[in-house]
This record gives structure tokens, C-alpha cells and sequence, in this order.
């Protein structure tokens, strides 16, 4: 029984007080900046990143990874209170939530969102202990033409589920490679586009780039925008869904697990996507699709199960690849190699603790969660009602901070002032940032490892052929690029989203 | 309350940048800043890890261990030979990276002797190893195959004009053969890619090959005589081949330190590598653990740079390098 001495050795890292201690902690923060509107798990993350150098790295995953998944708690707390997403991964709860809200059901509808995080989060966990150490044995087979086709396909698959335009989608893609080519050569040690900054020889930094287009561009769009506020001011009661509240959810509780689990092992904004189908699932397969938006418990339950099923998913292809599939397991990467852990297959084997710790944590997480969530919500209205004009200028104030003491530099600094303007105005003109920001981490490695590939095939472009694993990347790759030429598939892509998009208002 | 820590440690940060103009004996007042030039993990980490606890010991005030990796490190250089010359600002460093890279890399903003180097705390020899389902067992056999298939051995290593560049360079001359040169970016790289038979050999440190000496063949090692953690493995001079490639790693600073500073940091790096239980545990992780203050850590970077330019003109070795 490997699995269960796996789970003892894992229990035995969390329930080590500092682990303990900063597992809440994350799953604190997490809440709160799921709370919190115009500071996302993103932004958080890469803000307390440096908070944890002189930590032992597991402790300081473990504090991360609670920071992801708190935040899909949080986010759902607003979404149901003010009709303000917390996180873009909440947007959908917003419909029924805040409606049953408005019925005097708030307390159901928090209680069932929370639950239904605590049990997708289970089956994540449980998913990621059975599918991820199997996986990382496959990935010694991956070889550099192997991960340069897997990021291919990768990349063009988060381009095709983007929400809307594939071409915008694909700028942002191709101009953030153009980014992630500043800086010297790996292989050469030529100095490409740095015009003489020294600290450019090190590349446009992920950090400063991420606070820019999630912190800083997140709260100019809010300030632009008038928010209106009705928070629910009575006093939340009744937060134990009642008998028939758990007839109506079990099932898309249980759908929205599974499906959020595997939407997270994809790349691309995962949570966002997986709450998109559950829900979508949930209104077509309902006996009275109709009342969808009118305050059914269905529509909280299932998003909710699945945004959070879908932050454990995402955890594999890091754990056994080294791959991140979106911006916040990014940062998780850079933790890693912060504190000397070089992430790839050898990770499980290499530092057993550090990987059963983690997944052990998420679940220890995931129980503080639902005490955290349950008695505290009068706490987070508390936070919510902190006023904008005070709320806004100190998350700017933070991310500058956290940007300079990073490695206490100026041209870090202006580089999150810039990606901040950027991601203002490219939002303004619906452009994603998902495929910008995984292009600038999936770049250099795409980059190096197409020219390592050519470098031992010496310059034959068949290697990517040659190799099986390799040839069946390309070729799905290719499939998904072609597909939008063939107008039975475009047709059904546009119908699809339009469907999404008119229930998203 | 993250922040408060952070707050409180920026303002120990200020107050140490306050004592500038001190002299020896009241040195060190505040926490050291010690760069390391590659990513974590690495062979420069696991040293200034190893010695971290003695050196906080023997200094009385925290060093903190920070990371700027690029270029080879030569982006670190370059800001550590600007770095403010008052002893709390030192780093890591390679031979014969620090060396070679001035010489070659046009975009390189610092030179070889901007630095004192207050002590050389190790090395690893540079070993050839061939992933394990590889039709070769032995340096003779890796020869003969590179022979009969020129161009057609992929050979991985860490960067350009580095230790694992040169012995690859070097190996090709003296043998007469030609394998397909691979430059990864880190050592961890290169050890996945072999354990996983993407590549079929590496020119690579004598930590790694202890660390996987179970999943990959080591055929050869270059030291002088044969490592105690790889009993088996010969040397290349056993096999008649004269070369000794190796990495050596140290603390270094900006050249301007003032004097007796520099004498009070060496000695206390001199005090740190002499423990006989710091040497074992390098030892045990596949190092060879080296005590050398200035004065020897100078000759012995004189040394190394004399070898690698009679190397370099003898053989031309750095000509198809170029290309």
C-alpha cells in the first residue's frame, strides 16, 4: 500500500505547527483576496512570493497553493452578497447566487457554495494523488521535441477556448514571445533587445509583468468603472442548506468535480472556463431550464464545485511536467526554483515531501476553508464594505512595494507601471491576457527546447515528427488550427459562444 | 502581517547600508548579502548553503543568500563588480566561467580582475557519462563509436564558454573526434535529459554523476585520482588521456574592499572549510572541498587562466567554438 505510507509521510509535513500555521495563513489571504475585488490569487501571489524566501519551500507552497484555492472560496462570497465576482472564476455565480440572495436565501446559497468547494476540493485532491505520480513516471519519456510539441498544442488550445477572438488571442500570444525573447541568449549569450539595461540581460521579469496586467490594470479598469454596491446587509442566516438544497445540488456538485478536475489539467484560465460548463451542463440538462437566473441553488452548487475542482487539476501538469497551464501555477514555478527545486518529472520522486505535503495541505486546506467561509462571512461583509477610494490606492501601493523589493530595481518598477497601462488598454479593447502572460513564462522554454530538438537532430525539423509522442502533439495541434476553416466546426464555436457570452450579462 | 516582517527587515536593511566607514573590528555590523550567480539547487547553492550556519556563526549577523541568475552567470558579475565595496556585498563564482566569459562574450560589462577572491571552497572535476542503454561502456568504446559516427553523438552540457564547453572542446581535440555539442541551461537540465535518453552523453560534475550514478554510466572522471564517492570510475589520465577539466567555486567581492576587511572575511571562510565535518558532508555530495584564502585562491585562478590560454592557442580549441 505505497499510496497510504505516501498520505502518512504527507499528513506528518502538514501537521507540523509552521506548516499548519502557514497553511491557514494562505487559505486566509486566499479568502481575502477572493474577497477582495481588483486584487485577484494572481497578483496575490506574486506580491507574498518574495514574503517567502527564508521559509522551508514546502512551507512556502503550501502557503501559495492555499492562496489559489482560498481565492475561488472568497470569490464566491461576493458574488452572492454584491454581484461583484471577487474573481473572474466567480462571474457565473453571480446569477443564481446573488438572486437567492435577494429571496432571503444568502445563507443556503453561501453554505452550498462552500461545501460544494469543500467536496470538489476533495475529489481534486484525491484525483491529483491518483493521477499525478503514474504521469510523472510517463514524463522521463519527454524529451526536448516532446515539450516543445506539448507547448505548442498547449498554447494553441488555450487560444481556441479564449472567449473571444482567436485572432486577438493569437496577438497576444505571438507579442508575448516577442517579450520573452528580450535578454540574453541562453545558449549564445548574445544580448537580445535589452538597448544596454543590464537588467534586462535577465529577461522582462514574470512578477513585475503579472502585477502589472492583473494588479495594477485591474484596479485602474475598477476605478473607470462605477460600482454599484448593494451588499446584503441583513444579517446572513440559515447557512446549512436545508434537505431538498442538497437533493437539487448533489448531483452538479458531483458533475461539476469531475469536470472541473479535467478542464484544470488543460491550459488556459481553467477555473474561469470550468464554472462557464457547469454551468452551461447544469441549465441543459435541468428538468426547468428556465428558472436558471432566477436564484436555483443548481446554479451556485456546480460552477462553484468546479471552479475550485479545477485549481487541483491544474497542479498536475506542474508536478509532473514542470509545465504551468496558467499564470497563477506560473508563479508556483518560479517558487519552486526560488527555493532550489528544479520542477519536472524527478520532482515527486526527488522530494517526496514537498509533493504529499502539498497535496495534504490542500486537503487540511480545504476543511479550514469551510470553517473559515461558514462563521467568518460576517467578517468578509465587514471587508467588503472598505470604501474604494481607500481600498484602490493601497493595492496600488503594494504592488509597488512588492515589485521593488523584489531586487530592489527601478526598471522592475517602470516595467509594472507599463504592463499596467498595457493590460488597461488592451482590456479595454477585449484582448485576453491569459495567452500574453503563459507566453512570456512558456517562451524560453518553448525556445529552448525547439533549439535544443534541432541542435540533436542536427537541424532536421522530422525529429518533431519522428518521435510518436512528439507526432501526435503536431497533429492535434494542426487539427485545432485548421478547424476554424471548416465551417461546420466555426459555426457551432460561434453559437457556443454566444450562448456563453449572453448568459454571462 | 507579512508586511510588518518585511517592514522590519527593510529597515535592518537601511541601517546597515548607515555603517559604511568602518574598520575590521567593528566589521560586521549588519547582514551580509551573499549574490549567487545561477539558480537555486545548483553546485554554487548547495555550498554557500552548506556554509551558511558556520558563517553566520563565526560573523555574528545574518547572511542572506540572494539569487540573480542570467547569462551564465555573468549578469551577477556584472552587477557585483559595481556593487559598493564594503564587504557587505560579496558572491559566488565559477572558474573557469568568470575567465573565459570576459574573453569571448562581446556583451559581458565586467573582467577577471575586478574581483578579490576571498576563498576557493571547492571543485568538481568534470566526468563524461553516457545514458544507460548506451551501446558504449567505456571511454575506448565511446571513441571508437564517435569514430565511426562523426557529429552524430549528442553530448549535453551547461552553457557556452563554461567548464563543460571547454572539456567538450577539449576531449574532441585530444581524441580526434566529433560529438554534437548540446547546451542546456542548468545542470538539473542536462541530468534529466540523459536519465531520460534524450541525449546520449554529457560532460558533466562530479556531483551529479554521485547523485545518478544508479540511472546513467559514468565512463570517465577528471581529476587527478580517482574519487572516493565513484570508486569504479576511472580517471581520464588512467586512459591516457591528459585532462584534468573541473569547476572551482568560492566567495568573491568587488576588488576595493578595504584590506583588512577582506582579511577578516577570508578568515572566517578559512575557519568555516577547515571544519572537518563540512568537508565530509561536501565530500559525501560529490565535491572536493578546498581551503584557500586569498593569496592561494589568486594563484590558483592565475594558474588556471595560464592552462586555459595555452590550451586555447595550442589546440585553437575556441575557433569552432565561434562559428
Amino acid at each position: 500500500m505505497d499510496i497510504l505510507t505516501h498520505i502518512a509521510l504527507g499528513a506528518q509535513v502538514v501537521f507540523q505547527p509552521i506548516n499548519l500555521l502557514f497553511c491557514f495563513l494562505g487559505v486566509l489571504m486566499g479568502t481575502l483576496v477572493g474577497v477582495l475585488p481588483g486584487l485577484g490569487p494572481t497578483a496575490a501571489i506574486a506580491l507574498l512570493l518574495p514574503n517567502t524566501f527564508h521559509v522551508a519551500p514546502v512551507s512556502a507552497i503550501i502557503m501559495l497553493a492555499g492562496i489559489y484555492y482560498g481565492a475561488m472560496y472568497g470569490g464566491s462570497t461576493t458574488s452572492i452578497l454584491v454581484n461583484i465576482p471577487g474573481e473572474a472564476a466567480s462571474v457565473i455565480t453571480c446569477l443564481d447566487g446573488h438572486q437567492m440572495a435577494l429571496k432571503g436565501r444568502a445563507g443556503p446559497a453561501l453554505g452550498i457554495a462552500a461545501f460544494g468547494s469543500f467536496i470538489a476540493g476533495t475529489v481534486s485532491v484525491i484525483g491529483l494523488m491518483l493521477v499525478a505520480p503514474p504521469l510523472a513516471k510517463f514524463a522521463l519519456a519527454f524529451g526536448p521535441p516532446e515539450y516543445f510539441s506539448l507547448m505548442l498544442l498547449g498554447i494553441i488550445l488555450l487560444i481556441y477556448l479564449a472567449s473571444g477572438s482567436i485572432l486577438k488571442a493569437l496577438m497576444m500570444f505571438v507579442f508575448g514571445l516577442l517579450l520573452s525573447t528580450i535578454g540574453m541568449d541562453a545558449i549564445s549569450g548574445t544580448q537580445r533587445l535589452t538597448f544596454g539595461i543590464l537588467e534586462l540581460s535577465d529577461g522582462v521579469g514574470l512578477i513585475p509583468a503579472i502585477m502589472g496586467l492583473f494588479g495594477v490594470a485591474e484596479v485602474i479598469a475598477n476605478v473607470e468603472e462605477e460600482m454599484k454596491r448593494s451588499i446584503i446587509s441583513a444579517k446572513v442566516k440559515n447557512l446549512l442548506p436545508n434537505l431538498q438544497d442538497w437533493r437539487d445540488s448533489f448531483w452538479p456538485i458531483i458533475r461539476g468535480s469531475f469536470l472541473g478536475f479535467f478542464i484544470g489539467i488543460l491550459p488556459g484560465p481553467a477555473p474561469v472556463i470550468a464554472a462557464f460548463s457547469s454551468y452551461a451542463i447544469e441549465k441543459k440538462i435541468s428538468k426547468h431550464p428556465e428558472k436558471f437566473g432566477t436564484g436555483v441553488i443548481e446554479g451556485v452548487a456546480g460552477p462553484e464545485s468546479a471552479n475550485n475542482a479545477a485549481t487541483g487539476g491544474a497542479f498536475i501538469p506542474l508536478f509532473t511536467l514542470g509545465i504551468p497551464v496558467n499564470s497563477v501555477i506560473a508563479i508556483l514555478l518560479g517558487a519552486f526554483m526560488i527555493h532550489g527545486i528544479q520542477p519536472g518529472p524527478m520532482i515527486i520522486s526527488k522530494y517526496p515531501d514537498l509533493f504529499w505535503g502539498t497535496v495534504m495541505s490542500m486537503y487540511l486546506g480545504n476543511a479550514m476553508l469551510l470553517v473559515l467561509n461558514l462563521p467568518l462571512i460576517g467578517l468578509w461583509i465587514q471587508v467588503l464594505k472598505v470604501p474604494y477610494p481607500i481600498l484602490f490606492p493601497l493595492i496600488l501601493l503594494f504592488c509597488l512595494i512588492g515589485v521593488f523589493s523584489l531586487n530592489y530595481s527601478q526598471v522592475e518598477v517602470a516595467l509594472m507601471i507599463g504592463f499596467g497601462v498595457f493590460g488597461y488598454l488592451a482590456r479595454k479593447f477585449q484582448f485576453e491576457m491569459a495567452p500574453l502572460v503563459l507566453a512570456i513564462v512558456i517562451g524560453p522554454m518553448m525556445e529552448n527546447n525547439l533549439r535544443l530538438s534541432l541542435v540533436i537532430s542536427q537541424g532536421s525539423p522530422m525529429i518533431f515528427i519522428t518521435h510518436p509522442i512528439s507526432a501526435v502533439f503536431i497533429f492535434v495541434t494542426l487539427t485545432l488550427l485548421i478547424s476554424p476553416f471548416v465551417p461546420w466546426i466555426s459555426k457551432r464555436r460561434k453559437k457556443l459562444q454566444e450562448k456563453v457570452e449572453g448568459e454571462e450579462i | 502581517m507579512m508586511k510588518k516582517w518585511k517592514w522590519m527587515f527593510m529597515a535592518v536593511a537601511i541601517c546597515s547600508m548607515l555603517t559604511v566607514n568602518v574598520s575590521a573590528q567593528d566589521f560586521p555590523r549588519g547582514p551580509l548579502n551573499f549574490m549567487n550567480p545561477f539558480n537555486p539547487g545548483g553546485e554554487v547553492d548547495i555550498a554557500a548553503r552548506a556554509m551558511q550556519p558556520y558563517l553566520e556563526k563565526n560573523l555574528g549577523v545574518p547572511l542572506v543568500i540572494n539569487y540573480l541568475p542570467g547569462a551564465g552567470g555573468a549578469l551577477c558579475w556584472s552587477k557585483l563588480a559595481a556593487a559598493k565595496p564594503d564587504g557587505y556585498t560579496i558572491g559566488g563564482f565559477s572558474i573557469p566561467h568568470i575567465i573565459l566569459q570576459p574573453m569571448f562574450m562581446k556583451d559581458v560589462t565586467f573582467k577577471t580582475d575586478d574581483f578579490v577572491i576571498l576563498s576557493i571552497v571547492e571543485y568538481t572535476p568534470i566526468g563524461l557519462a553516457v545514458k544507460k542503454d548506451f551501446q558504449v561502456n567505456t571511454v575506448k568504446e565511446f571513441i571508437e563509436y564517435a569514430k565511426a559516427n562523426p557529429g552524430k553523438i549528442s553530448c549535453g552540457g551547461v552553457g557556452k564558454f563554461t567548464g563543460h564547453h571547454f572539456a567538450t572542446l577539449q576531449f574532441m581535440q585530444l581524441t580526434g573526434t566529433k560529438v554534437n555539442y548540446v547546451t542546456f541551461t542548468g545542470t538539473s537540465q542536462v541530468q534529466t535529459a540523459l536519465m531520460g535518453g534524450h541525449i546520449d552523453a554529457a560532460f558533466t560534475n562530479s556531483t551529479m554523476m554521485v547523485s545518478s550514478k544508479d540511472q546513467i554510466k559514468v565512463l570517465a572522471i577528471g581529476a587527478q585520482q580517482r574519487m572516493g564517492q565513484l570508486p569504479g570510475v576511472p580517471t581520464f589520465e588512467e586512459l591516457g588521456l591528459k585532462m584534468y577539466p573541473r569547476i572551482a567555486r568560492g566567495a568573491m567581492g568587488p576588488k576595493a574592499i578595504p584590506a583588512d576587511i577582506q582579511k577578516r572575511l577570508e578568515k572566517t571562510f578559512l575557519e568555516t572549510t577547515s571544519k572537518p565535518e563540512f568537508k565530509a558532508k561536501m565530500e559525501a555530495a560529490g565535491f572536493v572541498p578546498q581551503v584557500m584564502g586569498i593569496a592561494d585562491s589568486h594563484k590558483f585562478l592565475e594558474e588556471e587562466a595560464k592552462e586555459l590560454k595555452k590550451l586555447i592557442q595550442e589546440f585553437d580549441l575556441l575557433s569552432p567554438a565561434k562559428k
